[in-house]
């Protein structure tokens, strides 16, 4: 029997079975990124998948390459330093949308600023899932969860404007229901010289779609493939309307920091400042 | 690994600014990473990091805040760098999570903290030694840290490469508890030949979390080195795979993190002593305190009055053996500290049976020889 490619990239002794509850989006995320991952022509050696802490953040603990499980709404910062202490390294965060946009937004946006070579895998299933449920900043106002019994008051973020907003090179947003669609679009962010984002649209049928009665997974997932648009397809801003935009909402160049850096290391090993 | 180098500076005697100095000094050790943000009075050794990284080949970063630049130099750090970041008592505050993740997760890494009198803002420019007991306790859980106190411009050179070094042999987390008067202290110090640097053990091996011993330091591989490494600050077991519902992996985890410091005692503890033998008034103090304890106890010795001092260069961990040795003698023991007494509850709890005699100042002032000799006279009939 054939063992399939991803297998290479993950870890099948002690971890498994994994944590994710059934029908989780997550593991479809993990799936992608993997295979995104394989067929950038990517060994196990070259990468370092960085997270924080939640559902998400479990995710590089079952990768078979250097992994780094920080604090929560950390992953950001530490992976900077890893990529600027080894630049050769493929460095990818992969992280939920609590943990990037709440305690870890001021680095999210600084980051994206600053165009440090990474990509950022965010999934976005528009609650704190490891905590129990809790409203998130990318929960929609009006919706339920566990700290918004009554509806939540709040306006939630749209990461992928933020982050073009903040100097992203490359934003793109795809969901677990289009599987081969997120698969290119990671791949298309590794690739990508500078500060990459790709907002995954995830399901949490454990908690945040029961709270809001959206049914199971599949119907979560049939959800998603009912009412997501292409950016490609939209002709009158009028036709994204309630709709969630996939594809690459934003690819331009920009100077990469260390590429930068490089060159203030040239200029200052040229004229030797003495103390 | 121990090994002898060259020093970067050339030697010689030279003029400098303590926060000069101690950038200087994290560069001979080694130091290839620095990320740190703007506080007074801390900036100048941002700064002068900034100048002199790129020379050496290094990355400088000033990072959007302190918990920022705790985190990347912690990832620089497990990149294989050499790493440091520099605050003051706010931004030591927000650093605090990050010293725990590198206890839990055994990164090296340098933390100098310019101590200002607080609490919150409080005087920005002024000195005090009031973060002492929040270095050592700080950071939640149980867990144990190296904190080195200089007391000259030659020590905040110094004792930055000896911080490096027990924090590269120790896997620790190590903190440079300065003052604001040493850091902005200008006085000449000496650059020698050589000096003696400890470059970590980074062996690639299965087991990066664990040893047999229950006091050992394990090997640590870096990112990109092949070891395919799981970091995290969730307990772990000796291969790195989380194990948080096991009170076995808890209980030899935590353990270790403490006892490969407290074992090790004998090799982190640095103390001096000055006319300690036989000492009636034994005074003990650190940084700038001990250097007004010096004159106090100097012109004491004048006078024929047996009075002696027990300088902390380690305070943590704290050196208790040495204490005792100290005050064997003593009729009373002084303790000045620009705080309202911190380390002398240290000093009371060791010797309880003791006058011990706290000499707190908190006027955002360095303690001086006359706030000294003022208590002193009360016990000396």
């Amino acid at each position: 029997m054939k063992i399939p490619e991803i297998f290479e990239f993950i870890r099948v002794d002690e971890r498994l079975p994994h944590i994710l509850c059934p029908g989780c989006g997550i593991g479809s995320a993990m799936n992608a990124m993997v295979r995104a991952i394989i067929e950038s022509g990517l060994k196990n050696d070259d990468v370092c998948v960085v997270s924080g802490i939640g559902c998400s953040s479990r995710i590089p603990g079952y990768i078979d390459a250097d992994t780094f499980h920080t604090l929560h709404g950390r992953a950001i910062p530490s992976a900077t330093g890893v990529k600027l202490a080894h630049p050769e390294l493929e460095v990818i965060v992969i992280a939920g949308d609590g943990d990037l946009l709440a305690i870890g937004g001021n680095h999210f946006i600084h980051a994206a600023r600053r165009n440090l070579d990474m990509t950022v895998i965010l999934i976005n299933n528009f609650n704190y899932g490891m905590t129990g449920g809790q409203a998130s900043p990318t929960t929609p106002q009006g919706k339920y969860a566990k700290t918004a019994p009554y509806g939540w008051t709040e306006r939630n973020f749209d990461a992928c404007a933020i982050a073009q907003a903040s100097g992203a090179v490359f934003v793109a947003r795809s969901t677990t229901y289009h599987v081969t669609h997120l698969r290119t679009l990671i791949k298309q962010a590794i690739k990508k010289k500078g500060f990459a984002l790709v907002e995954v649209i995830s399901q949490c049928p454990t908690l945040y779609g029961r709270l809001n009665r959206m049914g199971d997974a599949v119907k979560m997932l049939e959800y998603f493939r009912d009412n997501t648009i292409s950016i490609s397809q939209i002709k009158d801003p009028k036709e994204a309307e309630g709709k969630i935009v996939i594809g690459v909402l934003h690819d331009v160049e920009a100077p990469e920091y260390y590429e930068t850096y490089k060159e203030i290391i040239r200029r200052a090993q040229a004229q030797k400042h003495h103390v | 690994m121990k090994t002898i180098v060259k020093s970067l500076l050339a030697p010689r005697k030279y003029f400098m600014q303590g926060n000069i100095a101690c950038a200087e000094g994290a560069l001979a050790a080694g130091c290839r990473y620095y990320a740190g943000y703007p506080i007074t009075p801390s900036s100048e050794i941002m700064e002068h990091m900034s100048i002199r990284l790129p020379e050496v080949g290094g990355v400088f970063m000033q990072m959007e805040d302190e918990i920022a630049s705790i985190c990347s130099m912690i990832g620089a750090s497990w990149a294989g760098a050499k790493v440091m970041t520099a605050t003051s008592g706010p931004g030591f505050s927000l650093m605090l999570e990050g010293i725990g993740y590198a206890v839990m997760t055994e990164t090296p890494c340098v933390i100098v903290d310019v101590q200002r009198a607080g609490p919150a803002t409080g005087q920005a420019t002024k000195p005090a030694q009031g973060d002492v007991m929040q270095a050592r306790w700080g950071a939640h859980g149980d867990h144990r840290i190296i904190a080195l106190s200089p007391w000259s411009v030659q020590e905040m050179y110094d004792l930055t490469i000896k911080a490096f070094n027990f924090s590269e042999k120790y896997r620790v987390p190590t903190i440079l508890l300065a003052d604001e008067v040493v850091a902005h202290l200008k006085e000449s110090f000496v650059v020698k030949p050589e000096i003696e640097i400890y470059n970590r053990d980074k062996t690639l091996t299965e087991t990066p979390f664990g040893t047999q011993e229950e006091d050992g330091v394990p090997p640590m591989p870096c990112f990109g080195q092949g070891a395919q490494l799981l970091v995290t600050g969730s307990t772990h077991n000796e291969y790195g795979i989380r194990k948080v519902a096991d009170p076995d992996v808890q209980e030899r985890l935590v353990t270790r993190l403490c006892k490969k410091i407290d074992n090790h005692k004998k090799d982190i503890c640095l103390t001096e002593r000055y006319f300690t033998d036989n000492a009636e008034y034994l005074f003990v103090a650190y940084g700038i305190s001990a250097r007004s304890s010096y004159a106090v106890v100097s012109e004491l010795r004048e006078s024929q009055i047996n009075a002696g001092l027990l300088r902390y260069i380690t305070i943590w961990p704290f050196d208790e053996e040495t204490l005792k040795e100290c005050a064997l003698e003593a009729k009373v023991i002084f303790v000045p500290e620009m705080n309202q007494g911190q380390l002398v509850l240290e000093i009371m709890r060791i010797l309880p049976h003791q006058k011990v005699i706290p000499i707190p100042k908190t006027r955002g002032e360095a303690i001086y020889p006359s706030d000294i000799i003022k208590v002193f006279r009360k016990y000396h009939e």
